[in-house]
């Protein structure tokens, strides 16, 4: 036989006891997918179910300031159990990071979304959201790879740079037979209907325009203040009315 | 134990192969364990022992260490991991996630942290043997 990493074999085995997995993503950063996926987890745990935050932005991961985490380590226990962070089971590589920068080339990312994957006992959820890095690299192939019942968010901006992006996202995942719940625009200046005639016309579900709130910046850190943000709110409809168990 | 959960993925893999090349007992088990990832052969034992299907009964684990070879992608020095020249934190972080030591070590030529695991990162099965 030839030689084989073992742990990919166990990943569906870790995640069976999931009902869903989320995973919010984005063509490009900065659209705002790390405040929809953590403000999305917060809004499904209030509802009383159980759910788990993953952030999967290896290189940058901001779910951890967005949230205000400090001094808060996973357990092992036959794996790494991760720590309950605002009553999120919290899972980020800064748990081993901490503040340094960790330059990741693919392979590496690879090689850390496996290992995480392969040892974290998320145990039993209702969710667990996936704050996913921008773009369709490596991170989403292999998670599209290796999960096999992964499901698509997507953020964009009004901006058309963003949404061409997720036109190319859109149709990777459309291929792949990927689901995608549907698309969010965030960061709305106006009124202007074309990103959710566009989606529909990608035969995506537009779930919601979120107008920009410049308060977003100061609830960063402060999860009863983000409670009350634009995106908070319209979040709450969107996860009322698409997201459910 | 983090050693149990890969414990638990080398049993599923090597269940796997079983069935896939129709053994009917496995014999003989062959795991590497890289340096990097630091991980507890002994307790990496145990948890083999304890996991083991009926077809595993008599299958014997052998598991060995392989040394870490890191090779600095920038100016092309390479070098041995050691866990000693690290703190225990830094230790244990690259136990949990190997890739974090990109976070702590740098090429001891030329200061870059960019530098690829060539070789002895976590844990590899290398070989099974049995009887169909």
């Amino acid at each position: 036989m030839n030689t084989m990493d073992p742990r990919t074999t166990v990943i569906n085995e870790r995640l069976k006891r999931i009902n869903r997995i989320i995973a919010v993503s984005s063509g490009k950063g900065g659209v705002g997918k790390s405040l929809v996926a953590t403000t999305l987890a917060l809004t499904l745990a209030r509802r009383g179910c159980k759910v788990g935050l993953f952030d999967l932005d290896f290189t940058s991961p901001s779910t951890h300031l967005i949230m205000g985490v400090k001094d808060v380590q996973p357990k092992e226990d036959r794996g790494i159990v991760p720590p309950v962070v605002k009553g999120l089971k919290y899972m980020s590589l800064i748990h081993f990071s901490g503040d340094q920068a960790a330059p990741l080339r693919g392979a590496d990312i690879s090689n850390a979304l496996i290992e995480l994957l392969a040892v974290t006992q998320w145990s039993e959820l209702d969710f667990l959201v996936i704050d996913m890095p921008p773009g369709i690299s490596d991170a989403v192939l292999d998670l599209i790879r290796l999960v096999k019942r992964i499901e698509f968010l997507i953020v964009t901006t009004p901006s058309r740079l963003a949404f061409e992006t997720v036109k190319k996202q859109v149709r990777l995942l459309q291929d792949l037979e990927v689901p995608i719940i549907g698309v969010v625009e965030n960061m709305k200046m106006n009124s202007a209907k074309n990103i959710a005639q566009e989606t529909e016309k990608l035969g995506v579900k537009f779930l919601a325009g979120i107008p920009f709130d410049s308060n977003v910046e100061e609830a960063i850190g402060d999860v009863t203040k983000l409670r009350v943000t634009a995106i908070a709110k319209r979040i709450r409809q969107v996860a009322a009315s698409n997201i459910t168990l | 134990m983090h050693e149990w959960a890969l414990a638990e993925a080398v049993i599923t893999a090597a269940r796997q192969i079983a069935e896939k090349e129709k053994l009917k007992e496995v014999k003989e088990v062959t795991i590497k364990i890289g340096e990097l990832q630091q991980v507890e052969k002994d307790i990496l034992n145990f948890a083999l022992s304890q996991l083991k299907p009926a077809n595993f009964k008599n299958a014997e684990f052998h598991i060995s260490k392989a040394k870490t070879t890191l090779k600095c992608r920038v100016c092309g020095n390479t070098w041995l991991f050691r866990k000693k020249e690290l703190d225990e934190d830094t230790a244990e972080a690259i136990h949990f996630v190997p890739e974090v030591a990109h976070a702590y070590i740098k090429c001891p030529k030329c200061g870059s942290p960019d530098f690829e695991i060539a070789e002895g990162r976590g844990i590899w099965l290398e070989n099974i043997k049995g009887v169909q």
